[in-house]
């Protein structure tokens, strides 16, 4: 494969500005195939607008962003979906009207939708069976089918994760940006979803992961990426990074001793 | 209540309701004919302006969406001698074509911008038709348009749809396969991903919606019933001017889908119907009429907030409530 040299995601020197704010500045950093990569920082080091530039909510001011060594920069949000990228939402975003089901079969879009005609005259259904059945197979692998008929909104915090979760591997991504889906989570679900994200890698799919949950962090990721004010501050294996003085520093006061929550 | 014997309790609804609605012109004075057809007319722009608010965006052109089908229609029958029955179906196209080449600039905005940019969008249009007196025939408008006809093998004479019974049932028919269209279209993959771009356009485009061309999509749709109204109105006319599709007319449209409530397809047609009748029962009282207009949309907006289509549910709840209480 010519392909199989270059790395899944490859971000070079990009920048972002708000007004006066940088804050992204010349991020530079790949990420393998199959790896979980983690990508750590205090808060407004500008973790989730790195996010939003790779995933095209943000045009990005300066610098490129290449999947599997193809441009992707500038492109819009559903574009770079249909190449495989998807993101999740740092705050829960779900169709909280809808019920689990419904929600799993809206991620389906890109797999399940057809025309206006086809629509109209039902020669979709066979498509709409093929949206089911993905559906389905999420909802088991997300552990949610005792849940399929309850609304989004009354889910726990963790089927709620999980969900999110579930909606984004239905558009069938390569490369998946989990914005901190272990935030506000009790230890049971955090091994739930550490679990559940485990399972993700292991069906082929590369994931960054967007994270304060250090236990969370150390345990899942291959490789750590460090932001902070908007700069590559270290990159490493998790240990290496954990025992890094400038990582250690960007945190003091909040996990330089401990290693549960490196801040919030 | 599954969804198999919903659909069984649909189509005995439709196998009782449509028999019935296509004998009561027959019962009914001529003025009460006339009624029924701007029912119709109206269920079918409410039922399209629905389509378009799925997707999020309230808009202020859909009346004189409804005038460019009626101008179209009658411009291609009168000035350019087509028959009408193709006339008409080509005029919604070109409705749904004018909604498309709107929507570039008027889709670029969202909720308030898109509000006010499309009633500008439309009085510019409007002032259009005034300012042209060919081929629009200016602030008269314009008249003679040709009439529908149809050349029967046992009839002496075509049979001309002028004639109001004629015409309701050729409506009749029309309004149903409308709806039967938009129903599915709003329960399809479509409807599906209309509500993604309404109610999370962020997750939408997350998991690859264009949310652009769905909106663009709704838009087009709901102009193309639109136009198909304002095609088969201006033929039983026989006249169209400029002010038929003024703001205030606009007006009537949001409040029927308000007062009879978004969530449910039911719910426009729902408000159509029983502000229209209410109306025309209070026409003797011509000079109260706005008066008890006025009031019943402040009563009904305090307490049915949710519209009317949630009426039957809050009866039902109230009912299970009194025979909870009798038994306990
Ligand atoms: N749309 C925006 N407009 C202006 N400033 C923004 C915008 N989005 C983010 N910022 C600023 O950019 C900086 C980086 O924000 P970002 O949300 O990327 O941080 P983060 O690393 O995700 O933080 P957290 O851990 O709290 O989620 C912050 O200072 C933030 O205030
Ligand atoms: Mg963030």
């Amino acid at each position: 494969m010519a392909t199989a040299a270059a790395p899944l995601l490859e971000v070079r020197g990009l920048c972002k500005r708000f007004g006066g704010l940088v804050a992204l500045d010349r991020v530079s950093f790949q990420v393998r195939e199959g790896e979980i990569r983690g990508l750590i920082g205090p808060n407004g080091a500008g973790k989730s607008t790195l996010f939003k530039n790779i995933a095209g909510f943000y045009r990005p001011g300066a610098g490129e962003i290449l999947l599997a060594g193809r441009p992707i920069s500038g492109r819009p949000p559903y574009e770079i979906a249909g190449l495989g990228v998807v993101r999740t939402f740092q705050e829960t975003t779900l169709f909280q009207e809808l019920s689990v089901m419904r929600n799993l079969e809206a991620g389906c879009h890109l797999h399940a939708s057809s025309g206006l005609f086809r629509a109209l005259l039902g020669l979709d259904r066979e498509r709409l069976e093929r949206q089911r059945q993905a559906a389905g197979r999420i909802l088991d692998f997300v552990g949610l089918r005792e849940r399929r008929a309850q609304l989004a909104s009354e889910l726990p915090l963790g089927s709620q994760r999980a969900l999110a979760l579930g909606i984004a591997l239905l558009a069938k991504p390569r490369l998946l940006l989990l914005d901190e889906p272990f935030a506000g989570m009790n230890p049971a679900e955090t091994a739930h979803m550490m679990e559940l994200t485990r399972k993700v890698r292991r069906s082929g799919i590369t994931i960054v992961l967007v994270e304060h949950n250090m236990k969370a962090v150390m345990g899942l990721c291959d490789f750590v990426t460090v932001l902070n004010f908007g700069r590559l501050l270290a990159e490493g294996t998790p240990e290496s990074v954990r025992r890094d003085p400038a990582v250690l520093e960007a945190y003091l006061g909040s996990a330089a001793g401990g290693t549960e929550r490196a801040s919030c | 209540m599954n969804s198999a014997s919903r659909r069984h309790g649909w189509w005995l609804a439709a196998a009782v309701l449509l028999p019935a609605l296509a004998a009561l012109p027959f019962f009914l004075p001529f003025h009460r004919q006339d009624f029924m057809i701007f029912l119709l007319l109206d269920v079918m722009l409410v039922v399209s302006y629905r389509l378009v608010t799925l997707s999020g965006e309230w808009s202020l052109i859909h009346m004189v969406l409804m005038g460019c089908g009626g101008y179209a229609s009658a411009l291609l029958s009168k000035r350019a001698d087509l028959l009408v029955w193709l006339s008409i179906p080509l005029a919604a196209l070109l409705t749904a074509a004018v909604a498309l080449l709107l929507s570039f600039p008027l889709l670029r905005m969202r909720g308030f911008y898109f509000l006010i940019g499309s009633y500008a969008a439309g009085e510019a249009v409007r002032l259009a038709w005034k300012y042209f007196v060919y081929p629009f025939g200016g602030p008269k408008g314009l008249k003679l348009i040709p009439p529908l006809e149809l050349q029967l093998p046992f009839l002496e004479q075509p049979l001309s749809f002028v004639e109001p019974i004629p015409f309701y049932l050729l409506l009749l028919v029309v309004t149903c396969v409308s709806l039967l269209l938009l129903y599915r279209l709003e329960h399809s993959r479509i409807g599906l991903t209309l509500h993604m771009v309404h109610w999370q356009p962020s997750l939408a485009e997350a998991v690859g919606v264009n949310s652009w061309r769905y909106r663009t999509l709704a838009f087009a749709c709901g102009a193309f019933f639109a136009g198909l109204a304002g095609a088969l109105f201006v033929h039983y006319l026989g006249s169209i001017n400029p002010n038929q599709f003024a703001i205030g007319e606009m007006l009537y449209i949001l409040v029927w889908v308000i007062i009879g409530g978004t969530r449910t397809f039911a719910g426009p047609v729902i408000g159509v119907v029983v502000l229209s009748v209410l109306n025309e029962i209070f026409r003797q009282y011509d000079e109260w009429r706005p008066a008890i207009y006025g009031l019943i949309l402040l009563l009904s907006m305090r307490f049915l907030p949710d519209g009317l289509e949630s009426l039957p549910g809050r009866l039902r709840g109230l009912w299970r409530r009194r025979v909870a209480a009798a038994q306990g």
